[in-house]
């Protein structure tokens, strides 16, 4: 089985969100970035689990800059085979996705795993954009994946339960909790990882179809109203009277 | 040209999400002087109130597989191509989440995903980005344009009008896959945490499975889902789906009340859109509180009895 992950770089999930340049670009002073946990947690353990139960070769691809390496690194000592970073500023989804796609494309890759979202764009996007490039099956937020052979059963949410589906391999599939469990690199993993190939390829030409003009912060809450643990009961006629919330 | 926009519905019954995109798509297109045109599949009844909430037209399609994201794809594609149309409006919910995308990467379109707001003839589109934390304006920069909007953030038309009902067909291609089971997760009368309106959710402060009672005594008589924080379903003391957050699902309900959380960031991620929030909490340092409209700084057992006798007294009376 040879399976393609998509990984990307977020922020801390504790890091203050700020900006500058006037509003319009992520302020990194201070921030750690870690691997988007979608992608580490659910997406890449699934594949490394594949691969030990039935063989292969698990690649990470990245679309970023060289800031990009370290967590391409901390991918490959989680258990990845090699690793290609597509040298781009990530601008926007489709160019992502074109970015991807055009790397993947005949190289015969049965699986190629991302993750449901990136927890600093929230787009849940880029899969879905990178299964129509390249016309394959697409299986959205997925919490289970098991394979036999070359067809994949895998559970994903539906509106009120679940929903079990069937399909062949090659396809693409993002991936929500419940599909593996978080595991923690190793000291052997760590050192493996510093040999472990990283190629850096150019980035097809594309546009970008969206920009980001500003970013802003949402209005802050104008604080809390306690009431008295001995009227609890209170609070259910400000829930109705103050808030309209009941 | 039309602004063409898909309306999921579940055996003939629309969500409010669905409404919602559909008036999203209705508003949009008054501004740009055009119609709004919904394209639905399987069993309605008439026009399924597409026409209340704004659409001039229903194309329907008798029978599609809507989890077969490449077949909904080449028949939205296919519809906006007969319509002309070069807006497609979708929600940001499950549906949306699967189909959008390839219809964007197909049209060769921007998308913004999980839009809060209505844009002008500018396409400057809002979206909230680091999980709540911050908001952009996105601008679309291509002719084509997909926008998926994002659940509790517009409002929904009540036009009084009824549209009319157009059988559409197109060749969907072949199927990707075959559903081979469908899991009714949700209990008669549960309400499905991402469509709740209202959400009470409980912590590691309930101090294990069993003392859930009075989560779900509230939650039941307020017509409310239920939801937890990860530690919670990690240990496994609720299911998985009901866990909100970074790393779980996010919700924005009207009323989301924590009972023994303490407010951790990958925590509010998931609820921090929420309308209101109320926090109970023994803990006056909880970070949760800085989050919260309404604190309760007490044991949850102690509080819980007395909410749940008050809103009792509530439901009788109103
Ligand atoms: C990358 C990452 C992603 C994460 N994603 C998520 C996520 O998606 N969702 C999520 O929830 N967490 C997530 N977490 C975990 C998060 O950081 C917190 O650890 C978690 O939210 C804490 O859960 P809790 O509030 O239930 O438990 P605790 O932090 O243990 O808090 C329990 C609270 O209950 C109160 N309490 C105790 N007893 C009582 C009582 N009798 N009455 C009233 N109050 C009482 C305490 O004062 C305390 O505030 C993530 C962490 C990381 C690192
Ligand atoms: N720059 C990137 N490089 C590689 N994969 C990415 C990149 N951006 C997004 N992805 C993948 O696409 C998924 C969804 O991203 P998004 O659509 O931005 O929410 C992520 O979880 C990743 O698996």
């Amino acid at each position: 089985m040879k399976i393609l992950v998509c990984i990307s770089k977020a922020p801390d999930t504790t890091s203050k969100i700020a900006f500058n340049e006037g509003n319009s670009k992520f302020d990194e002073t201070g921030v750690q970035f870690i691997v988007n946990p979608y992608d580490e947690w659910y997406a890449l353990v699934r594949a490394l689990e594949l691969k030990e139960t039935i063989g292969g070769t698990v690649t990470i691809v990245s679309v970023g800059g060289a800031d990009y390496e370290p967590i391409i690194r901390k991918a490959l000592a989680i258990g990845a085979d090699d690793a290609v970073r597509i040298d781009a500023a990530e601008s926007d989804s489709l160019y992502v996705a074109k970015q991807i796609a055009a790397y993947a494309k005949g190289k015969g890759f049965d699986i190629i795993f991302c993750g449901k979202e990136t927890i600093n764009y929230n787009g849940s996007v880029v899969p879905g954009m990178i299964a129509e490039l390249l016309d394959m099956p697409y299986i959205a937020l997925a919490h289970k994946l098991d394979i036999a052979g070359n067809t994949a059963t895998v559970e994903r949410e539906i509106p009120g339960g679940e929903e079990i589906v069937e399909l062949n391999t090659p396809f693409v599939v993002s991936a929500a909790k419940g599909m593996a469990e978080q595991r923690i690199p190793n000291m052997r993993g760590i050192m493996a990882a510093r040999t472990k190939p990283l190629t850096v390829e150019t980035a097809i030409a594309a546009e970008a179809s969206t920009t980001i003009k500003t970013y802003s912060l949402p209005p802050a809450k104008s604080g809390c109203k306690y009431i008295d643990a001995e009227n609890a009961g209170d609070l259910i006629r400000l829930l109705h009277e103050e808030a309209k919330a009941l | 040209m039309s602004v063409l926009i898909f309306a999921d519905n579940h055996n003939g019954k629309f969500p409010k999400s669905s409404f919602e995109a559909v008036s999203y798509g209705a508003e949009l297109a008054n501004t740009l002087g055009t119609d709004a045109v919904v394209i639905t599949c399987g069993n309605i009844q008439g026009d399924g109130g597409l026409g209340n909430a704004g659409a001039a037209k229903v194309l329907h399609v008798a029978s599609a597989n809507t989890s077969d994201s490449q077949q909904m794809t080449r028949l939205i594609v296919a519809a906006a191509q007969k319509l002309g149309a070069n807006v497609v409006i979708f929600s940001h919910d499950i549906s949306g989440k699967l189909i959008a995308p390839r219809v964007a990467a197909r049209m060769d379109a921007a998308l913004v995903p999980g839009a809060t707001s209505i844009p002008g003839n500018d396409f400057v589109v809002k979206k909230n980005v680091f999980s709540g934390k911050a908001i952009a304006e996105v601008a679309m920069n291509t002719s084509n344009k997909v926008i998926s909007v994002l659940p509790n953030s517009v409002g929904i038309k009540n036009t009084g009008a009824v549209a009319s009902v157009e059988a559409f067909t197109a060749d969907p291609g072949a199927p990707g896959l075959k559903i081979k089971e469908v899991k009714a997760e949700n209990k008669d009368g549960e309400i499905p945490l991402p469509e709740a309106e209202l959400v009470v959710s409980g912590g590691r402060g309930m101090k294990g499975p069993e003392h859930w009672g009075p989560i779900e005594e509230l939650a039941k008589i307020l017509g409310a889902a239920t939801a937890c924080s990860r530690p919670v379903s990690d240990i496994g003391w609720r299911p998985h789906h009901e866990h909100v957050g970074q790393t779980g699902i996010t919700i924005r309900p009207n009323l989301y009340i924590a009972v023994g959380i303490s407010g951790a960031i990958q925590h509010l991620a998931g609820v921090n859109g929420s309308k209101t929030i109320v926090v109970v909490n023994k803990d006056p340092e909880a970070p949760f509180f800085k989050a919260a409209d309404y604190g309760i700084i007490g044991d949850a057992f102690e509080v819980m009895p007395k909410l749940i006798e008050a809103a009792k007294k509530f439901k009788a009376s109103n």
